[in-house]
């Protein structure tokens, strides 16, 4: 059972104090500061009394635990079955996965069991040698934080030589692929992993040094350009919520303007406009830009072509 | 009774979160269904568990509540903070840890008698209020909880039921938890076993990630179990147009997932209509377990087979008569990844080169209404289209004029009706 309080944060929360209560007594600061990290905005005003009232009678008043050892507690069979199941996705041999005591589980899920049906075919390849090694030596580079040299394949097939420091990676479902997200380097901050010919840790000098320095943990809020537009929705054949889902991914804000017509503003990073024209078009007349204008130019150019093209004769098929 | 920012039940909180965080539209008096105290608990525990991300805006009508999340700033899914409020009572979490210390990592056995012995030690020395104890009774249904979870184990020892707790796993692998969390199916879970590790820095991020998924976990639990287990389920769902709550019966053969706007279905053998079909499973209220099902395995290839035809995941029942849709578009020098693209979002589609310049796509599907949306982002470089549905074609032609006039350019007067 998914939903069960073995795996909420009030047990969390109570068991990082009774852990570090079994060591020396906690004081009402430090449980203040672990439920603050590990729960809910409102969850102090239940677990502090809670726990000093001895209402939860863990701790004894001088705030040692009454427990004799830090507490922990075995994997779930639930937990073990989802883990079993990850062990046969492809994209586990990316990393150095340790999993003992799983070898009589029954997996929660096979990959048979799941159809992703519109996923983009030219995902990475995860099986191969190659890949595996290089996502592995970029992975290390994140965590150490040193820079990489990468050889790299362009779309034309000619290699090009980087110096860039990782700042992390990024994985699109819908294109099943991974991206490596940098800095220092002036051909571009997006390396696809998939074009990488061959990777080994760089040098940590000079400019690379200067980059390490300024790299921010995840997320990442504000070093991609953010743009927004702005839409009018008009609620047929089910357009409403089809479009809220697909644009639900993106920050966004909806409103009803009346029964049947809303106007949605979404928040997009610049580098996927082209992406974002598409996906517009998509929807046909039931969605209309109306903000920015630059926007709208994008799509009536497009159309503008389309309408040419209707006007040929269908000429140049075979 | 007083608010708690706990829940017994998802199912309410499951309805409100995604209504804030898909839609976000609604003023208080719009959420009909549940009365004016329920709708302001459920806001109110919703910005206790999402502050962060939560949005208001003032309207006539009244203020609207929204989530706004960009799940591609977001390492981790913030709904699967739902997941970590189940409600429990004093003596549940008081008996957890004093359950868990007696039955130490040792693997020392304990009858129900030296628990109790123990448990009564543990509440003396706490001494804070000297009032609680727990009877054997209560001892016992916890412990055959945790057996059901596979937190604890028990011997047989001549008369005398023994209990251990289960062996530790070794797990070694932060980084494939932070990322299949993400990305696997019933991903909350990896979430939950992450919460046990001390967090360390996030790697990953997650671009095109629908997170709504999340709220419908348990349900994809309940049928991945039936899955394993070949058996048949019954599912609640409300009627589409009436909101009656109906039972189906029906075999559970694929989850059917799309990365394009993060709807999961099942696709299932629906027993009453004699035909496989699809279930969304945010529409699925509750699963049931029945009865083996003999012929799990030949449904599923039944299903093997019917999904060259399928574009999406509309069987039309599986109807004998295919739908052909065809188009072809033009590419310049230098457009070869327009090409390209064709050839990977093909799905069951055929991809063939004319010349230089020109490529058409031909698939033949049960339902050739899924296409029309992707055939609509070729728009510029569509010179042909076709459709063996002469009204599905006529529909596609006036839907683009419609587009036209919507954007200034002169239309031929068709689909007048679509506009906006």
């Amino acid at each position: 059972m998914i939903f069960s309080e073995l795996y909420g944060v009030y047990y969390n929360a109570v068991a990082k104090i009774l852990k570090a209560a079994t060591q020396r007594p906690v004081t009402r600061q430090q449980m203040q500061d672990i439920v603050k990290e590990q729960a809910f905005s409102e969850s102090l005003l239940a677990i502090e009394p809670a726990l000093l009232t001895g209402r939860w009678p863990l701790l004894r008043p001088n705030g040692t635990a009454i427990l004799q050892h830090a507490p922990d507690m075995p994997l779930t069979m639930l937990e073990k079955r989802w883990l079993k199941a990850i062990l046969l996705d492809a994209r586990v041999r990316l990393f150095d996965c340790g999993m003992e005591g799983l070898e009589e589980v029954v997996p929660l899920f096979l990959p048979e069991d799941v159809t992703i049906f519109d996923q983009y075919a030219d995902g990475d390849p995860y099986e191969d040698e190659a890949y595996i090694r290089h996502f592995r030596i970029i992975l290390n580079a994140l965590k150490e934080r040193h820079p990489l040299a990468i050889d790299v394949k362009n779309r034309k097939g000619t290699c090009t030589h980087m110096n860039v420091m990782p700042e992390y990676l990024e994985y699109s479902e819908k294109d099943d692929k991974f991206r490596l997200i940098t800095s220092g380097c002036h051909y571009g901050r997006v390396v696809n992993l998939a074009r990488i010919q061959f990777v080994k840790p760089g040098k940590l000098e000079g400019k690379m040094a200067e980059w390490a320095k300024k790299l921010a943990p995840c997320p990442k809020e504000g070093r991609e350009k953010k743009k927004s537009l702005v839409f009018e929705l008009y609620d047929g054949r089910n357009a409403l919520e089809r479009a809220l889902l697909h644009f639900a991914h993106f920050e966004k804000e909806a409103e009803k303007v009346d029964e049947k017509h809303y106007r949605v503003r979404v928040n997009y990073n610049k580098e996927d406009e082209t992406e974002m024209v598409i996906r517009v078009l998509s929807f046909g007349p039931f969605l209309r830009v109306v903000e920015p204008e630059g926007f709208v130019e994008l799509v009536r150019g497009r159309l503008a072509s389309q309408y040419i093209l209707d006007g040929q004769p269908d000429s140049r098929q075979e | 009774m007083s608010y708690n920012e706990l829940i017994k039940n998802f199912e309410r909180i499951r309805d409100y979160m995604r209504e804030f965080y898909v839609c976000g539209f609604k003023s208080r008096e719009e959420y009909d269904k549940k009365s004016a105290r329920s709708y302001d608990d459920e806001r109110r525990r919703i910005e206790s568990w999402l502050g962060d991300y939560m949005g208001f805006r003032q309207t006539p009508e009244g203020k609207n509540v929204f989530l706004a999340i960009d799940s591609r700033l977001s390492c981790h899914n913030p709904l699967y903070k739902a997941w970590k409020a189940k409600s429990f009572t004093d003596g549940d979490i008081t008996l957890h840890f004093l359950l868990f210390d007696i039955l130490d990592a040792s693997g020392k056995l304990f009858s129900l008698r030296e628990i109790m012995e123990h448990l009564d030690g543990y509440l003396a020395d706490a001494c804070a209020t000297g009032a609680k104890t727990f009877d054997e009774s209560t001892v016992r249904k916890k412990l055959q909880e945790y057996i059901r979870e596979g937190l604890v184990c028990t011997v047989k020892q001549g008369k005398t039921l023994l209990y251990r707790r289960a062996e530790m796993t070794v797990l070694n692998c932060a980084d494939a938890l932070n990322f299949f969390s993400e990305t696997a199916p019933c991903g909350v879970i990896g979430s939950f076993l992450m919460d046990k590790a001390d967090a360390g820095e996030e790697y990953f991020s997650f671009k095109h990630h629908y997170i709504t998924q999340a709220l419908d976990s348990d349900i994809l639990c309940a049928v991945f179990e039936a899955m394993r287990q070949r058996r048949a389920v019954t599912l609640k769902m409300p009627g589409r147009r009436t909101g009656e709550i109906t039972e189906k019966r029906v075999v559970p053969l694929r989850v059917f997932v799309s990365v394009q706007n993060g709807r999961q279905y099942l696709m299932a053998y629906w027993e009453r209509q004699k035909r496989i079909w699809s279930f969304r499973l945010d529409r699925i209220l509750s699963v049931q377990e029945g009865e083996v099902c003999e012929v799990f395995e030949s449904l599923r290839v039944s299903l093997d087979r019917m999904q060259q035809h399928m574009w999406g995941v509309s069987t039309q029942g599986g109807k004998c008569h295919l739908e052909r849709v065809e188009f072809t578009i033009t590419h310049n020098d230098g457009e070869e990844y327009i090409y390209n693209r064709l050839l990977r979002e093909k799905r069951c589609g055929q991809v063939e080169r004319l010349n230089a310049h020109t490529s058409r796509f031909v698939a033949e599907v049960y339902d050739a209404s899924e296409l029309i949306p992707w055939i609509r982002t070729f728009i510029c470089r569509i010179v042909s289209v076709r459709f063996s549905d002469e009204a599905l074609e006529g529909r596609f032609r006036a839907d683009l004029q419609a587009m036209y006039r919507m954007y200034g350019l002169p239309g031929d007067g068709r689909g007048e009706a679509a506009e906006l």
